[in-house]
């Protein structure tokens, strides 16, 4: 997809005034967290549990060359095929090769944020291979023509209605009368034009939200069982993935499993989690002919030297999202490309490069709620913070306002005179707001006054009353007329 | 109490100082109250979060180096918030890491400062206060007193010494309200979506008034709970627990002479 994150105002502005995205936030950033909380009140070692999640990953990042390698010797002796690629561009012309060796006409696909990184879909369907979306989710935004709105749950910004119109679009063979008003009612469609899909597939691609360096298998984790159909219906598999999810060995996999799970969705363990290990072996009942591994930097490996390399313990879950308020507000398409909130935040402009997306580090409250529910305690404030301190150097958005910014700077940095000019200005605010205590517009400050009353200050400083105190004068605090 | 009274220093913050000194003299009767040696260095101006958050990393340096000097000579330094005493707390530190001249006065200086409740609670030992106000309130958890200095149990606990008083939790206690410093005014949209969601949760306890221990956040939702038309009123938690209710509530008109 072509990044919109440089117009992150105007899509938020759009994303603030659509009723119904309202509504679906709304409820979705409530049971997301709250089941969260529950699933987690019944693991005391949770938090242990992130302690060892981080301890591995960091490991993993300090040795990346060595579990990589390790990773590739022990996929490729089960007959995995991995194929290194640089970036994007290479990544979707390796898939596309696959392809076109297989004769692929149809791909079947299970959900990939990779896939959506290097978008893959447009890349196959430019080159006469047709890509099928099976989790319910990307296929719902897939006939749409969207993008996941979300890592985990692509459509959160759809409700019931708006799919059952796009599947009377869409589905023209299934009968026009059809009741589509029932959750199950659209489910049992997507299933019945879907399994007529994971039969005619010839390649089927999945991401991997891990790689098991002892065994060389990949670990893909779904709630449909649509990626064990992926895998293991067409003659061929493709696996992309970026190079950071390799983990050492499969008790480090269990270990990240029991954190993904829980900050994702609140479950203890996935309904669907398959360890996959190379192609069919002789007397295997099923399994494909072939199976090729995608292995992508992509970016990776600049962040791996430089100050964001936390942020590649990210596992994904989403966790983020769900708690994050500015996401709550505004959802995941104003972000502007595959990667929203804190951690797309902070992903965004490391892969893309900053100047693609210079609003996404600024817009957050640092409220830190992100940083309190990552699993792998990702500081996603610190990195945001970083990346407008660059900002304020080269001078993006960070930079903007900076005139004021130095003007109050300069003053606080030169008390006795910030006394003098902070009494003079609050006294004559004061005088202004005498009437009501509070101001609905005022000029200069109408960035504060758009959405809410100004409240007006007392009218002297503490500093001056302090002063007259100390002096032995009664405090005239009540006064709101202002007299430095 | 420990035999010499503990010289505070007091932070009063910026906020406070300019747009709410009642609030300070709230904080500093209640540090008195509870047997302090209150002291307010005039060189105080500003904790330096406005220009760390907005990536001008030399400006937060050079009043972080201000504050350090004009505090470093207390027993304790206390703030009326949550926010400035996380910035002195959590990030001072972090500013200079690497800086041999003043790594280590950053870090004793940061570990001797508290955001006031949590100081009369943590510290103090502070189990009552003599104040009394018939209402029922609900509480906001500003974020960085929240998450950087656990800052939950010590107001609620304080507030529970209050005759009269009754605490009636919203759902969204530990929901940013959308202020976020420099946030509010550059992307007032978003801000306005978070503070109307804070406000509407609010409103749903049926409260006579909110409490927080942060000025920004208050400003912030007494400004939207006024727009919006709420008879809530909004005060920081210092003035209830002082009793010290003279000032009209935030963003509401004084008494007629």
């Amino acid at each position: 997809m072509d990044a919109t994150s440089q117009r992150f105002r105007d899509n938020a502005r759009g994303a603030l005034a659509d009723g119904r995205l309202k509504e679906s936030l709304a409820s979705f950033t409530k049971t997301f967290p709250e089941k969260r909380q529950k699933v987690i009140d019944r693991l005391p070692e949770f938090d242990a549990l992130r302690d060892e999640g981080v301890s591995i990953k960091n490991h993993v990042l300090a040795n990346l060359d060595f579990y990589l390698e390790r990773f590739e010797a022990k996929a490729a002796a089960a007959g995995t095929k991995i194929h290194w690629c640089r970036d994007a561009a290479e990544a979707r012309e390796t898939i596309l090769a696959i392809c076109r060796s297989a004769g692929a006409r149809t791909v079947t696909k299970s959900k990939s944020m990779i896939g959506e990184e290097i978008a893959i879909n447009e890349f196959l369907e430019a080159n006469g291979v047709r890509p099928v979306e099976t989790d319910l989710g990307e296929y719902i935004i897939q006939v749409r023509g969207e993008s996941p709105s979300h890592i985990l749950v692509p459509a959160i910004h759809l409700k019931g209605p708006d799919i059952a119109e796009t599947f009377r679009e869409k589905h023209t063979a299934l009968p026009a009368g059809r009741a589509l008003d029932q959750p199950e009612a659209i489910l049992r469609e997507a299933r019945t034009v879907l399994r007529g899909e994971f039969l005619a597939a010839d390649v089927g691609l999945t991401g991997a939200n891990m790689l098991v360096a002892e065994t060389g298998s990949i670990v893909v984790v779904t709630n449909e069982g649509n990626a064990d159909l992926v895998m293991s219906l067409p003659k061929v598999h493709v696996a992309v993935a970026s190079l950071e999810k390799v983990v050492p060995t499969l008790e480090d996999a269990a270990t990240i499993l029991r954190l993904l799970a829980r900050s994702a969705t609140g479950q203890d363990i996935t309904a669907y989690t398959t360890f996959a290990t190379g192609p069919k072996r002789p007397g295997d009942p099923d399994g494909p002919d072939e199976f090729h591994i995608v292995l992508m930097d992509n970016g990776r490996t600049a962040m791996l030297g430089g100050e964001f390399r936390d942020m590649l313990r990210c596992i994904r879950c989403g966790a983020c999202l769900n708690h994050c308020p500015v996401y709550a507000g505004i959802g995941g398409h104003a972000y502007g490309w595959v990667y929203s909130g804190p951690m797309g935040s902070v992903l965004t402009p490391s892969l893309l490069g900053a100047h693609k997306a210079d609003d996404l580090p600024n817009a957050s409250t640092f409220c830190g709620k992100c940083e309190q529910v990552c699993p792998m305690r990702i500081p996603l404030p610190a990195m945001m913070r970083h990346l407008r301190e660059r900002q304020f150097v080269s001078g993006g958005p960070a930079a903007k306002g900076r005139g004021a910014l130095k003007l109050w700077a300069f003053l606080a940095r030169r008390p006795a005179l910030y006394r003098r000019a902070m009494a003079l200005g609050v006294g004559l605010l004061a005088i202004l707001g005498r009437g009501r205590g509070r101001f609905r517009r005022l000029p200069l400050a109408s960035a504060w006054t758009g959405p809410r009353d100004l409240p007006a200050p007392e009218g002297r400083t503490f500093q001056s009353l302090w002063a007259e105190r100390r002096r032995g004068k009664p405090a005239s605090r009540s006064r709101t007329e202002g007299r430095p | 109490m420990p035999s010499t009274a503990p010289r505070v220093g007091f932070f009063v913050t910026c906020l406070v100082d300019l747009m709410r000194p009642s609030v300070g003299f709230a904080a500093v009767k209640l540090l008195e109250d509870a047997g302090c040696r209150v002291e307010v260095p005039a060189e105080q101006t500003c904790c330096g979060q406005p220009a760390y958050n907005s990536g001008d990393r030399a400006d937060a340096i050079a009043l972080a180096k201000q504050v350090i000097a004009a505090f470093e000579g207390f027993d304790y330094v206390v703030a009326p918030s949550g926010s400035c005493a996380g910035m002195i707390r959590e990030h001072y530190p972090r500013l200079f890491a690497g800086d041999a001249a003043w790594e280590g006065r950053a870090r004793r200086l940061a570990e001797r400062t508290y955001e006031l409740t949590a100081f009369l609670v943590d510290v103090l030992d502070v189990e009552g206060v003599a104040a009394r106000l018939a209402a029922t309130v609900t509480y906001h958890d500003a974020c960085s007193g929240l998450r950087e200095l656990g800052v939950k149990a010590q107001p609620r606990r304080l507030l529970a010494a209050v005759d009269g008083l009754t605490v009636k939790e919203s759902a969204m206690a530990e929901t940013c309200c959308g202020f976020g410093g420099t946030f509010c005014v550059k992307y007032p949209e978003i801000s306005e979506r978070m503070v109307d969601t804070k406000a509407e949760d609010l409103m749903a306890t049926g409260a006579d008034m909110v409490l927080a221990g942060d000025l920004g956040c208050l400003l912030n939702i007494a400004g939207r709970l006024k727009r919006k038309g709420s008879a809530m009123q909004a005060r920081h938690v210092a003035e209830v627990l002082a009793g010290s209710l003279d000032a009209p509530a935030i963003g509401e008109p004084g008494r007629k002479p």
